[in-house]
């Protein structure tokens, strides 16, 4: 009884995971091959690093939508800066400069003009991906180093690991103490649990949100970067829709979408089952309509399933009572 | 329609009890057609359990209720409005951006075949607000309303119901001086209309004023119901109180040193005026007064939760930066907040996250917390304060309301606060909890803590407080040292504004 009490969506996310894994490698040929693991990951880094910030605005009560803008105007930065004589050392910092910036940006509209982060970065949605649109129009950059292009791309040495995983792993390390060993993550999820409860716990709320909306924007930086040596394309179109991926892979990874609740190892589950689904459905030939259909059926499940395993339990608990 | 004098509403025996306690035992109470009659009694009395049973949000365990000759049929809101029985609450809860005439007559619109007859709901709800004596536009927006022009609106949608009975809790408590004037001008109209009006007040010049029975409750029982003619401020007063206060707080004699905190001519004009006084270490002074009179601002303005207009806040002689809890907690102030559910504890989380909230220098090494000094210290004050809890890893929802208050309690003792700061300690907790929090508080008072203690309970204020200031309608009317203060004094300065004989 007990142990059935604590079945949470936790845990039901690592079962879900492997009854994915089982249920592909018995119906496809290589999904279990190292390079189709390799193509998991490295097709989901961009998701993972820009969840990174996103699940802290979540559990914060916030939202991020403009994530996949960011990205892709600080892509267009960079390859426009590129392009125009900068050296790569140069354009990569600007990408990442100009996505903190937005993200400051979006931290100020919402606490300081006190507007709803979802109004917001609606807006800025749009905007930072016209403003990508108005510096490269349609032209695209492909010409990058070889050295940058291949990290997006590249396995370590002959296995099969890809060159981007080891910073994924460091930046998971990093957020998962963060969130879970250190003040600033505890005040995170006070905030998300009870704005007014950590007001009176002498939290300075508006400085905090502002300082995950920029490191969440400095992430899609990242993510930038990342996304546009691994296509070495610097395009104002890149990424289109990843904010999404993102959001859902934080749902799908047990984040509340109430705030207050989440872990990074879940978020890492959530990529993962989000990334496997969606391999497993390309080597089963099944058209992209599909997936897109059966990422939203996963997104439903993953909203819906805190909430009615919780009015379970409930139930279970009136039922207890009443005998 | 009811003639004048005609028994609307009568009470006998009426009993109730939530869990193990026990909230009424045994109310009578009888209300007349055009008769204004206030209901008076110390928090807790059981007002609000009467005016929730008549209401049907709850439902009687024992006694009879009648509503003119017929018995009452209690359980739900809807039997209520029915049995031509209207609530007002304190706060109006209208639709702000719809007419006045739509509020009156939402769900229940007059229909002219398929349509909404506009023209005569606003007709009618224009004959009821001029019935009222209040003529407000029935075609504008109830935005931008005063809070008693809302409550005028409500109590025309209740008429437009056919209440009779009118019950009122607290109606005045938000209200200024001259909406309280507009309010009793809607009153006396009901009177005039041969409704009953019921209304529950702790400013007591007012109900002396309006009122034309009195009836005092205590502990959940009815004490007295008078004509207003019958009785004087005295008397409900001393019918009020009722008990002679108990050894229940050991007084501890404290040694008393400099001043720690000092407020001088504090101001925030929505709430409180020029407000000063001190707290010495080793010292509890208490904030009294009724609820909404500026006592729970005050603590909110010092800690920095709100900002003031002008004024200062001195700790140990130094100035504190207005607006900002970080600098109080900086300079060691501590506030146990009125609402522990909202504003002390995150519900969903753990007890030992919950008490190592404030605390996190104690258990953090260079950059990281902890969590074997986290558990420590949880162990340390859940032995300290004996809070009652399966395991430190479970949610503070899951505990009872005092161990949720010792658990609030504790997460601020655990900064070693110089100024203590509690808002009603010992709201909704059992008597054992209580005298052990009281406990607390003076065992902190005896470690030179300076504690400023707001109280709606007379005993406690009188049983645990060296001073009391005690405020009424956002101003100080009254210091009474330890010595000087009675029970009637205290009550007498909260409701009237007088010093007190």
């Amino acid at each position: 009884m007990k142990l059935k009490l604590r079945f949470s969506w936790d845990t039901s996310i690592l079962i879900i995971l492997a009854v994915v894994w089982v249920a592909a490698s018995l119906t496809t040929d290589n999904f279990l091959s190292s390079i189709n693991v390799s193509q998991i990951f490295s097709n989901t880094s961009e998701i993972t690093i820009m969840a990174f910030g996103v699940i802290f605005l979540i559990i914060l009560g916030e939202i991020d939508l403009s994530v996949a803008s960011i990205l892709a105007l600080g892509s267009s930065m960079l390859g426009w800066s590129y392009a125009k004589g900068a050296p790569i050392w140069l354009a990569i910092i600007i990408c990442m400069a100009v996505g903190t910036l937005c993200g400051f940006i979006n931290g100020w509209l919402v606490t300081k003009v006190g507007l709803g982060s979802l109004a917001v970065t609606i807006g800025t949605l749009a905007l930072y991906r016209g403003i990508a649109n108005g510096i490269l129009g349609t032209n695209t950059i492909n010409e990058f180093p070889e050295f940058w292009t291949g990290f997006g791309f590249d396995t370590i040495g002959t296995s099969f690991i890809p060159q981007s995983l080891p910073v994924i792993i460091l930046f998971g390390i990093g957020f998962a103490l963060l969130l879970h060993n250190t003040p600033f993550g505890r005040r995170t999820l006070a905030i998300g649990q009870s704005p007014e409860a950590a007001r009176f716990a002498g939290v300075n709320v508006v400085r905090h949100k502002i300082i995950v909306f920029t490191f969440t924007g400095f992430m899609s930086g990242v993510a930038g970067v990342i996304y546009t040596f691994r296509f070495s394309t610097a395009q104002a179109d890149n990424g289109i829709g990843l904010e999404l991926l993102v959001i859902s892979a934080c749902l799908l990874g047990g984040v509340s979408i109430f705030g207050g609740i989440g872990t990074i190892w879940g978020v890492i589950a959530g990529v993962l089952l989000a990334g496997s689904v969606e391999s497993w459905l390309t080597l089963r030939e099944i058209n992209a309509q599909w997936r897109t259909i059966v990422t939203g059926i996963l997104l439903l499940i993953s909203v819906a399933a805190p909430v009615l395993i919780n009015k379970a339990k409930a139930a279970k608990v009136r039922a207890e009572n009443k005998s | 329609m009811a003639q004048k004098g005609d028994l609307l509403l009568q009470m006998k025996g009426v009993q109730k009890r939530f869990g193990g306690a026990i909230a009424l035992r045994g109310t009578d109470l009888s209300i007349r057609a055009g008769e204004i009659h206030a209901l008076l009694g110390e928090n807790g009395a059981g007002k609000s359990t009467m005016l929730k049973i008549l209401a049907g949000v709850h439902v009687n365990d024992g006694g009879t209720i009648s509503i003119g000759d017929k018995p009452f049929t209690t359980g739900s809101p809807q039997a209520s409005i029915e049995q031509g029985i209207a609530v007002i609450y304190q706060e109006p809860s209208l639709f702000l951006d719809l007419t006045l005439a739509e509020n009156v007559f939402i769900g229940r619109q007059p229909m002219k075949g398929v349509a909404i007859d506009w023209a005569q709901a606003q007709s009618e709800a224009a004959r009821l607000f001029a019935e009222l004596g209040v003529p407000l536009d029935p075609k504008r927006q109830a935005r931008g309303l005063s809070i008693a022009d809302q409550q005028v609106v409500e109590i025309a949608k209740a008429l437009s119901m056919n209440a009779n009975i009118i019950l009122m809790d607290e109606p005045t408590a938000a209200l200024s001086a001259s909406e309280v004037e507009r309010l009793m001008t809607v009153m006396k109209s009901l009177k005039a209309a041969n409704k009953a009006v019921i209304f529950v007040s702790h400013r007591l010049d007012e109900v002396f004023a309006i009122s034309d029975y009195i009836t005092v409750m205590r502990d959940g029982a009815t004490v007295s119901e008078n004509p207003v003619g019958g009785t004087d401020l005295q008397k409900v007063i001393k019918e009020m109180v009722g008990r002679e206060l108990t050894e229940l707080f050991p007084k501890t004699e404290n040694k008393i040193g400099d001043v720690a905190l000092e407020i001088k001519d504090l101001t925030n004009p929505a709430y409180f005026r020029n407000i000063s006084f001190t707290v010495r270490h080793g010292e509890i002074v208490a904030l009294a007064g009724l609820v909404g009179s500026g006592r729970s601002e005050v603590a909110r303005a010092i800690f920095g939760i709100d900002k003031y207009t002008t004024g200062s806040v001195k700790v140990n002689g130094k100035d504190l930066a207005k607006g900002s809890p970080v600098a109080a907690m900086a300079e060691k102030i501590a506030l146990v907040p009125e609402d522990r559910r909202q504003q002390g504890l995150f519900m969903i989380a753990s007890v030992n996250r919950n008490i190592s909230m404030e605390s996190f220098d104690r258990i953090k090494g260079k950059i990281f917390l902890n969590f074997k000094k986290e558990r420590a210290l949880t162990e340390i004050w859940r032995e300290k304060l004996s809070i009652k809890y399966e395991a430190q890893s479970n949610p503070v929802e899951s505990l009872s309301g005092g161990n949720q208050q010792k658990t609030v309690l504790a997460k601020w003792l655990a900064t070693d606060p110089d100024i203590l700061i509690v808002d009603e300690p010992t709201r909704g907790i059992d008597v054992g909890t209580k005298a052990e929090v009281h406990k607390l508080i003076n065992a902190a008072a005896g470690e030179g803590k300076a504690v400023l203690m707001i109280s709606s309970e007379l005993p406690e204020v009188l049983g645990m407080a060296d001073r009391i200031i005690i405020m009424r309608e956002g101003h100080k009317v009254a210091e009474l040292s330890r010595l000087e203060a009675t029970q009637e004094k205290v009550i007498a300065a909260a409701t009237t504004g007088s010093k007190g004989a």
